[in-house]
């Protein structure tokens, strides 16, 4: 018989339903017979991702992050998106899947946080390196399902300034003595953002954060979409209750508009058939 | 620059207006557009571009003989999942779509075979060798998408596919010729690799004027059909009877019991 193969999760089974857990061990600790009533949800999160429990300085900088990330407001493209279920009244699985869906991207999402992790991997502390490579402009892969990005991975593409929400982070998560990374970061920040002609994001903080946490790209990427949750919930809660009519549906300027009358369809077609092989 | 977008977007796709009418890539959709099969019309929207009735005939196959209703499949399975636990269709279905832009099989290595066969073209037009260009790519890649299959080494939709592009006299294109110029490479060599449908379909959209992104955005719906009766056949049977785990089938490999206070 086939089996799952796991080295996170360990159950005995009741003795009368094999369906049924007597007992459930994560990473080999007791979940419900001990981390129930001793662990908080932060530390009991580290250890599903890092399978070690986390030392008090690493519970913290995982909190504040969760903090940080929880909510990014109604004006971030993910909880635009979960706005938009929320809007018309569709299940609330569809609104958390369009945030993970658009907030999964490589400009201000997770794939961003990704791309900056492995930076991160490759150039180290190394700021000549990184002043070296934030010089380049990402080339994209036609071979990769991700759209490249315009900008480097962890800088705001539009920003003027680095912003204080961005700051206050930084200055509190690198004030941890678990936090090498970012303490480099707050330390090098205005000679990374004059290497990369932009301000530094919320995203950059976020994978230095999650380096320090010992996360790798892959769990880093994971842990930005799972913990950008809540607000894209509650945002979308919030536009189900306040109705369409007062949700902005904007305007479009059509460039190619055929006009009440339609058109000749025929006669476009003409010029855009493609013949091949 | 941000403030220029805010509240308008000015594009070529399309708009509707309400109670009116509806433009799609400048056409009315009710009335030049109204008699266009749903695949040629998908096909329109990311091309603008119609195609002819043969390339539409091995366009359709293509989706076609790729449908598979196998719940085992790892995206019909996330679809008849979400059937089992009584959740919607559409939530079950979306799931599986995402799923089916993996890395070993579905749109990541669509779009890899793809970008392959377009580049290889490319540089054998220009005088590669393209034995070299396979024992590079090999060596860089450690594989070629669109060669080779995780579960079993022949594929199955190769034989009809061909067998409709020729009675459809499109068997002479470039790709499609070089698809099967790469597949006689890897044969002969100890690779022992054959073509799969990633690498056939890649060179037909190819050879149909395709870039590799618009087949990508082509294949997004391919795998569809099959969700569907996985999804009805799970939903109408009692709750939780797809693939039941019993504990046992856990096998655990981790860290033994240890005790979370002595760790404090």
């Amino acid at each position: 018989m086939e089996v799952i193969h796991t080295r996170i999760w360990q159950e005995q089974a009741e003795p009368d339903n094999a369906f049924a857990a007597l007992s459930c061990h994560c990473h080999g600790y007791d979940v419900y017979g001990e981390l129930l009533a001793q662990a908080s949800w932060i530390e009991y999160l580290f250890l599903l991702f890092r399978g070690e429990a986390p030392t008090k300085q690493q519970a913290r900088l995982l909190e504040g992050l969760a903090i940080a990330l929880a909510n990014p407001g109604p004006r971030d493209a993910a909880v635009h998106a979960a706005m938009c279920g929320g809007v018309g009244g569709s299940t609330s699985a569809s609104c958390l899947m369009a945030a993970l869906g658009v907030g999964a991207g490589a400009s201000g999402g997770a794939r961003e946080v990704f791309n900056a992790m492995q930076d991160w991997q490759a150039r180290g502390t190394d700021l000549a390196l990184w002043q070296s490579e934030l010089a380049v402009k990402p080339v994209d892969d036609p071979a990769d399902v991700w759209p490249v990005a315009g900008h480097p991975a962890g800088f705001d593409p539009y920003g003027v300034r680095c912003t204080t929400p961005v700051l206050q982070t930084l200055a509190h998560l690198s004030a941890l003595d678990c936090a090498p990374s970012l303490s480099w970061l707050q330390s090098n920040r205005a000679a990374l953002e004059t290497a990369a002609g932009l301000p530094l994001a919320m995203v950059g903080v976020a994978a230095a954060a999650l380096r320090d946490l010992g996360c790798t790209a892959e769990q880093g990427e994971m842990l930005f979409l799972l913990l950008r949750l809540p607000g894209a919930a509650v945002h979308a809660l919030e536009q189900r209750d306040g109705g369409y009519k007062n949700f902005p549906f904007f305007q479009i300027e059509l460039e190619n508009d055929p006009g009440p009358t339609g058109s000749n369809s025929s006669q476009i077609f003409k010029s855009v058939v493609v013949k091949t092989a | 620059m941000l403030e220029e977008h805010v509240g308008k977007l000015v594009t070529s796709m399309g708009a509707f207006f309400p109670g009116e009418r509806a433009v799609f890539r400048g056409q009315d959709l009710h009335k030049s557009l109204q008699d266009m099969g749903w695949q040629e019309l998908y096909l329109f929207g990311f091309t603008g571009r119609r195609f002819t009735s043969q390339q539409m005939k091995v366009f359709n196959a293509l989706w076609n003989y790729t449908s598979y209703p196998d719940t085992r499949l790892w995206n019909n399975r996330v679809a008849a999942l979400a059937g089992a636990a009584r959740s919607t269709g559409t939530l079950g279905i979306a799931a599986a779509m995402g799923i089916s832009e993996a890395q070993i099989y579905g749109w990541g290595a669509a779009l890899r075979a793809s970008e392959f066969l377009i580049r290889a073209k490319n540089l054998v037009d220009e005088g590669l060798n393209l034995k070299e260009l396979v024992r590079t790519e090999l060596k860089e890649k450690r594989g070629i998408a669109g060669y080779g299959r995780p579960l079993v080494s022949i594929d199955e939709r190769i034989t009809p596919l061909l067998k409709l592009v020729r009675e459809q006299g499109l068997d002479s294109g470039p790709h499609l010729k070089l698809s099967l110029e790469v597949e006689k490479i890897l044969l002969a060599g100890r690779w022992r690799m054959r073509m799969n449908h990633a690498a056939i379909s890649a060179a037909l959209a190819a050879d149909f004027g395709l870039s590799s992104q618009e087949y990508y955005y082509f294949s997004i719906p391919a795998f569809l059909a099959g969700m569907p009766p996985c999804y009805k056949d799970a939903v109408e049977k009692p709750e939780g009877f797809l693939f039941p785990l019993p504990s046992w089938m856990l096998s655990y490999e981790g860290i033994p019991y240890r005790s979370w206070n002595a760790n404090r």
